[in-house]
């Protein structure tokens, strides 16, 4: 019963803010909704178990990528104006490709329900009653170590990588000198001066 | 079996990696000036790895649970990627200090060192996953590499058609992945295997799955072998990149692809051996062939070099399309020549320059130059004779041990078509050899000061001299025991 309850609400809110990410006139508002929509859906992924898919909802699509989202939106200068022009002549790419996808769709039920391919030798069978994420854990740690080591110093090579081809020392740019600001007397940098009128003043 | 004997198996790329990581920690800290001692540092670092592999690295067999296998076939690739990666870190300070511009940074030891890792990962892979992590470390840090030189246009041309072309080739090479994944249920070569040889590769029976799953595998090899249909990336990324790192993709990449390329075929795919050998063959002749061709018409002395590692590659892959033992050490043996040829002929273009000391490339400034540098233009010449296979040079070894693979194999036409193409090969560098002693002199490169690059060169014309005859014996029992641990 609660389950279903919570499926509902879930699945309800899902929806409403998926709508709503489209068609908010604020960009920075269609963010905001878009992690609504994370954020339900990892509680959908919990109803069903997948309780390593949900924490990977909230930590990299909210936590990294929606956030990107927001800077990347806020930095721009976006016109919505503009931008609801072009949804009339785009209408019929976007309803083609709407019919595409839920062609695909129809036929991958039809297809799951004729019956799988035979793809069924695991070597990994899963045990119902070990949590996904402890599952999971047992085999990066231990029987794929050496791979997950190396899928780690890939990402240290890219790392490395985006720090060589990008950083540059500015020579000619000026940092603050906070010791040399601190340093600085009122009676080094100011003057006082009574000018004649019509005389202006020596710098 | 305890961590400890799994991580004895990995020693070699623990030292690397670990080796790595903390230069790169003297790099983030010393800058610019630590450039030198990393320099140096990385070298002993492979040196270290090469004498980690004397223990259980190149005899313990399977290690992490069958991810990761330690034989002598691996420890043998592995010398050659140590050693051709070792000669580009020390090629590297000289042409950096001469070209205006970007300096060399110490970062370059450090990524050329992460990829030498993933190379080792590569040729010691024994499941699909290892074999994709090894891929990508390797390439990745060759992409960085290609646009080392940030203020050159054509480095950061080379850098990003590599990404996004080797990026593409990734993407084929995990679709197909993915498919003999789905179809055979485990991700390890031992598995794969016996899927393959349970399942018929022909007739009404056949899995289309694994047939497509097998092909696609060996597009995205020959994308990182650069054999042709595959190879539209080499001649810009050769020419663009940094001379170093030029002959950096030339050499140990190659032996580390190739070396993956026949694990897969043999321990992987053995028993469909007759399906992966029509795209072998037809890589293998169209690779040959093309290479040949389309070297002809070049100025560029880098782009021609490339077109010859297109075009040498082809030669390797007849050795692969045997699918036996005597293959096998052929291309090993080929590798390993071919190693020693190209690192030369990419020595000897890296002292090509005008006399401000910037770099030159085009073929015509090699005009005459056995009379301004007879030294150098008699070790290109070694060089280019036996790239050419030209009978008394060492070059000429190679491709007999590949081509008596393939007549053994039975592979009669293969044999046939590759000599006859080689001779369109001669022509090209035997042109080089030709405007080097025939023509007038063009201006002096003036001379280096640099003894070790001088060293290098002499060592390696030596090598490919008719003294190299001398190895065969020994060479022939590495290889042999290297192919034999295949099988």
């Amino acid at each position: 019963m609660i389950q279903a309850l919570a499926f509902y609400l879930f699945a309800i809110v899902v929806i409403v803010s998926g709508a709503m990410t489209i068609s908010s006139r604020n960009p920075v508002h269609s963010v905001m909704w878009l992690i609504l929509a994370f954020f339900n859906a990892a509680g959908l992924m919990v109803i069903v178990g997948a309780e390593f898919i949900a924490m990977l909802l909230v930590i990299v699509y909210v936590g990294a990528v929606a956030v990107l989202f927001l800077f990347v939106v806020m930095m721009l200068d976006i016109e919505v104006a503009s931008i609801r022009a072009g949804v009339a002549r785009y209408a019929a790419i976007g309803l083609a490709l709407a019919v595409a996808l839920a062609a695909e769709m129809m036929i991958a039920l039809g297809a799951w329900s004729a019956g799988k391919i035979d793809l069924t030798r695991r070597i990994a069978p899963v045990d119902a009653t070990v949590p996904n994420i402890q599952a999971m854990g047992n085999l990066l740690y231990t029987r794929y170590l050496f791979v997950f080591e190396g899928a780690g110093l890939v990402l240290l090579v890219a790392m490395i990588g985006a720090i060589v081809l990008t950083h540059r020392d500015r020579s000619g740019a000026r940092y603050q000198n906070i010791a040399r600001q601190n340093a600085r007397r009122p009676q080094d940098a100011t003057r006082n001066v009574k000018p004649e009128i019509g005389q202006g003043v020596q710098l | 079996m305890s961590y400890a004997a799994n991580l004895a198996m990995t020693l070699p790329e623990l030292v690397l990696g670990l080796g790595a990581i903390a230069l790169m920690l003297v790099a983030a800290w010393g800058g610019q000036q630590s450039t030198r001692a990393v320099s140096i540092a990385s070298v002993f670092v492979l040196a270290g790895a090469c004498v980690a592999l004397a223990g259980p690295a190149s005899s313990g067999g399977a290690a992490f649970d069958g991810l990761y296998r330690a034989d002598a076939f691996a420890a043998f690739a592995k010398v050659l990627i140590y050693v051709a990666s070792a000669v580009a870190i020390i090629m590297a300070p000289d042409f950096f200090r001469r070209t205006a511009g970007d300096d060399l940074k110490p970062e370059y030891p450090v990524l050329i060192l992460l990829s030498a890792c993933g190379m080792g990962i590569m040729v010691s892979a024994a499941d699909l996953l290892t074999l994709y992590v090894g891929l990508e470390l390797q390439s990745l840090a060759a992409y960085v590499l290609a646009s080392f030189m940030r203020r050159d246009t054509r480095s950061a041309e080379a850098g990003l058609k590599y990404f996004v072309l080797g990026a593409l080739a990734s993407g084929i090479l995990l679709y197909g992945i993915s498919l003999v994944y789905g179809f055979t249920g485990t991700t390890l070569f031992d598995g794969i295997a016996g899927a393959y040889a349970a399942t018929p590769m022909s007739g009404e029976a056949k899995s289309l799955g694994l047939l497509f799953g097998l092909v696609f595998i060996f597009a995205g090899l020959a994308f990182k072998l650069a054999a042709v249909p595959f190879h539209m990336w080499t001649p810009d990324v050769y020419q663009g990149a940094p001379t170093p790192v030029t002959a950096f993709f030339a050499s140990a990449p190659k032996v580390a692809a190739i070396g993956l390329a026949t694990r897969v075929a043999i321990e992987a795919m053995g028993s469909a051996t007759d399906q992966w050998r029509q795209i072998v063959i037809f890589a293998a002749l169209a690779s040959i062939v093309l290479g040949a061709v389309a070297a002809i018409g070049q100025s560029n002395v880098k782009r021609l070099l490339a077109y010859s590692s297109i075009n040498n590659v082809g030669f390797a892959l007849v050795g692969l399309a045997c699918g036996t033992p005597e293959g096998v050490s052929g291309v090993l043996t080929y590798m390993v020549i071919y190693i020693v040829m190209t690192l030369g002929s990419f020595l000897v273009v890296l002292q090509m320059r005008d006399e401000t000391g910037e770099p030159v490339e085009s073929i015509a400034s090699l005009s005459g130059l056995s009379r301004t540098r007879p030294g150098l233009a008699a070790a290109l010449a070694i060089f280019m004779f036996s790239l050419a296979g030209i009978p008394p040079l060492f070059g000429f070894w190679a491709k007999f041990a590949v081509f008596d693979a393939a007549v053994k194999a039975g592979l009669f036409p293969l044999a046939a078509v590759g000599i006859a193409a080689s001779v369109i090969g001669a022509y090209y560098y035997l042109r080089i050899v030709k405007t080097m002693y025939f023509d007038d002199p063009a201006p002096a490169f003036p001379r280096s000061e640099n003894k070790v690059e001088g060293g290098l060169i002499a060592l390696s014309a030596v090598f490919v001299s008719p003294l190299g005859y001398l190895l065969i014996p020994a060479l022939g029992v590495w290889t042999t025991a290297a192919a034999k641990a295949l099988f």
